[in-house]
């Protein structure tokens, strides 16, 4: 598994997973939420990433 | 059947209920009868830790002369028992050299962190709070 894509979509899984059984009680909410902050994660490392583009090491 | 907060605090358990929420993450749910929340707790943290593991992450030493490497293993140690069974049978060695290093390494790190948050979230739950 060597795919950054991958690895960085699992990590906003699991943080999202866990930010949000411990934020919300009733299941439905829990996947809104959870459900919103994934999203937020992948697009804002998406964003970051198209911004970074222009600067090489 | 939940515990009370006063049934927890008067039987003196608070203690051992942040003990055993600290060594196995979720088990701090399951005593206060929030079941689901600590199921997904006991499977999701520890498989984020053995991710970690299995990407080359490092499990960072107690190194007081380097504070970021020092907090960096703090962070590690609050996953609890999977740090302890991973550092006695030689795993987290780390492998600088591997591409996913530093995914390794926050896997490792933030599944610490997440679980020192869940050990919070079942004090709350036992103080009534929540």
């Amino acid at each position: 598994m060597r795919s950054h894509l991958v690895l960085m979509t699992l990590f906003a899984f699991f943080v999202s997973l866990v930010f949000a059984v411990i934020a919300k009680d009733d299941i439905r909410e829990q996947v809104r939420f959870g459900g919103l902050m994934l999203a937020g994660f992948l697009a804002v490392a998406i964003v970051l990433g198209w911004f970074m583009y222009p600067f090489p090491l | 059947m939940r515990a009370s907060a006063a049934e927890q605090t008067q039987s003196g358990g608070l203690v051992l209920l942040m003990l055993a929420s600290w060594a196995v993450p979720g088990a701090g749910h399951l005593w206060l009868g929030r079941r689901s929340k600590g199921l997904i707790f006991l499977i999701a943290l520890p498989l984020m830790f053995a991710i970690g593991l299995a990407i080359h992450g490092r499990l960072f030493p107690f190194d007081v002369s380097d504070p970021l490497v020092c907090l960096a293993a703090f962070a590690n140690l609050g996953i609890g028992s999977p740090y302890l069974a991973a550092a006695s049978l030689g795993y987290g060695a780390g492998d600088v050299r591997a591409v996913t290093y530093e995914y390794g390494n926050a896997f490792l790190i933030v599944a610490g962190l997440l679980n020192m948050l869940v050990m919070i979230d079942a004090y709350d739950v036992a103080m009534g709070r929540k």
